[in-house]
């Protein structure tokens, strides 16, 4: 496939200027397709603002940012508030933006375990449903890219667990892009391809193992960073197993990545 | 099955003097009172689908503000001798972009920014229509809406208008409807929620300015938010609320207008008592119904579970 070497978003030296502050500023960033994407940061480092730029939900004030021509891209935000008033089913929920099948849907809900709430109204469900719902409602339907805004929020370590190797899975069936956000540090590393540090700027960036090891991760994340890293590195064999089949599997377009990360520029204000 | 009822009640006597009296209510039913049942038939179809969405949006003070500012509209179409419905029109857009305009420029809730414009509207019609000592005004009739002044041509600008407002409406329904659930979700998967925003803006400024003769200013937002409430008891999805609210704003408006009738009361306050007592009526079992309800999702969920477990 010609697409699956392509970047699918893009963002350059892109800043976000709110109420007299710079948010975030100097992002690069790039997800391609068939590639899982994790920004990681503190509380308030500008990881939403960076994903709604960078998908086209808010413009950048400063550089650019770049979109496919046309492409389909699955938002699963962290909460969303319905008025009690709004009447909504989850399989209406699952057709919000585009016309899915009703065998498609629920085809997608047994996938994520959320077959039982296909006629619950979408204001009822916890927290761990909801994202099981939204997970549905990206698989049914079947998008190029897809956003995740902390998907693990609220939900336990076994859960958090499986939705990682469900989005994994997501990424290997319908080969799209995967950006993630996430705050939590040590589980996401095993999911994932690239990771960015944000904190207002790019920190650092690269693989998993590299910004686990870098010194500015730690730096941002302090002590957590050290407990983090003794759970990360146990899961270390099973992490290094599936980057090394991911690499072989996609070495024609990875190649030309891998250098890529190399570039991230590394900046620092404080 | 309660609104059937209800509205019999309201017909009932009138069936009975019409059968019993003279030929001269027939002919009074061919001239207004036909007309004042078309013409609100025709505002209860559109106010219906519409209040859903000022429901679902918290949108009830909007709507009163822009009705409100209706009155201007008519002290302005007095002044300058034009069709009525388009300078209320006109006057309702202006007051939206003003809101759009002050949301971004001033540092008050929108809350206090709408008091302020429904107010300063209001004051400013009420205060020209002072100056207009040449024109006589019914100013109940405004602000309370009145069946005797709804003319063929109101009803070709209701009818004419509200199948407008449908169109559009069942046009950019997919759009609208997303950025209500989720304006993220809708501006990342390419929903446009800000142009639908704009257009539902505009929907709700037709609206107001069709329906005013009807039940007048001061009581539009509750044929926008009755109906809605009213078929929220009943609707499980959005559609379907939309196309219940539609059929009870039509319900309540026969029941109103048949009791304005009947009771030699005014016509806009008796079709909103008489959503009232819909509302009411509908509301009341609504506790218990819940109960049941609750018992019996929950004994489906228990048995759900159990088959799990095995």
């Amino acid at each position: 496939m010609i697409r699956n070497n392509s970047s699918l978003i893009r963002l350059k030296n892109a800043g976000f200027f709110r109420s007299g502050r710079w948010l975030v500023r100097g992002i690069n960033l790039t997800v391609n397709s068939s590639e899982i994407l994790t920004l990681i940061g503190p509380n308030g480092s500008g990881k939403s603002t960076t994903a709604k730029m960078a998908i086209g939900v808010s413009k950048p004030d400063e550089g650019t940012s770049y979109k496919r021509q046309g492409l389909k891209i699955s938002y699963l935000p962290q909460r969303i508030s319905i008025d009690w008033t709004l009447p909504i089913k989850v399989n209406r929920f699952i057709n919000l933006t585009g016309r899915v099948s009703r065998k498609e849907a629920n085809e997608a809900l047994s996938l994520t375990g959320a077959l039982h709430l296909e006629n619950s109204d979408v204001k009822t469900l916890s927290g761990g449903e909801f994202q099981r719902v939204l997970m549905a409602r990206a698989i049914a339907c079947k998008p190029e890219l897809i956003v995740l805004d902390e998907p693990v929020q609220g939900v336990d370590f076994k859960g958090e667990i499986a939705i990682y190797e469900l989005i994994r899975n997501i990424r290997d069936e319908l080969k799209c892009g995967v950006l993630l956000i996430s705050h939590d540090l040590h589980v996401v590393m095993a999911a994932t391809d690239r990771v960015i540090c944000l904190n207002g700027h790019v920190c650092c960036s690269g693989t998993p193992m590299n910004v686990a090891n870098s010194k500015e991760y730690k730096a941002l994340f302090g002590a957590r960073a050290v407990t983090g890293l003794a759970l990360y590195e146990h899961g270390n064999d099973y992490q290094n197993f599936r980057d090394g089949s991911f690499q072989s599997k996609d070495q024609t377009g990875g190649a030309g990545r891998t250098s890529d990360d190399g570039h991230q520029p590394h900046i620092y204000k404080n | 099955m309660v609104l059937v009822a209800l509205l019999m009640m309201g017909i009932n006597p009138i069936f009975i003097k019409i059968s019993f009296d003279t030929k001269e209510l027939i002919t009074m039913m061919d001239d207004f009172f036909t007309r004042a049942l078309v013409a609100g038939t025709g505002v209860a179809l559109v106010t219906g689908p519409l209040g859903c969405y000022v429901v679902w949006r918290r949108l009830a003070y909007f709507g009163d503000t822009l009705s409100h500012a209706g009155l201007l509209g008519v002290a302005l179409a007095l002044l300058f001798e034009v069709n009525t419905t388009l300078t209320v029109f006109a006057v309702s857009i202006f007051i939206s972009m003003a809101l759009l305009l002050l949301q971004s420029r001033v540092k008050l809730s929108s809350d206090a920014l709408l008091g302020l414009l429904a107010h300063s509207a209001l004051a400013t019609g009420m205060v020209a229509l002072s100056f207009m000592t040449w024109v006589r005004v019914d100013l109940m009739g405004f602000l309370f809406g009145d069946i005797l002044a709804v003319t063929p041509f109101d009803i070709a600008i209701i009818w004419g208008g509200g199948a407008f407002v449908l169109l559009v409406l069942l046009i950019s329904w997919h759009s609208i409807f997303s950025a209500t659930v989720n304006i993220d979700i809708a501006q990342a998967e390419g929903m446009k929620p800000k142009q639908a925003n704009i257009v539902l803006m505009l929907l709700m400024a037709v609206v107001i300015a069709i329906s005013m003769k009807i039940v007048g200013v001061l009581l539009i937002t509750s044929m926008l938010i009755f109906p809605a409430a009213i078929a929220r008891r009943f609707a499980t999805g959005p559609e379907q609320m939309a196309l219940l609210a539609a059929i009870i704003g039509i319900l309540v408006v026969f029941g109103g207008l048949f009791g304005s009738l009947h009771w030699d009361t005014p016509s806009g306050p008796s079709i909103v008592v008489a959503a009232s007592v819909c509302f009411i009526i509908t509301a009341i079992p609504a506790t218990s119904i819940q109960m049941i309800k609750n018992a019996s999702i929950e004994k489906l969920d228990s048995e759900q579970n159990e088959i799990i477990k095995k």
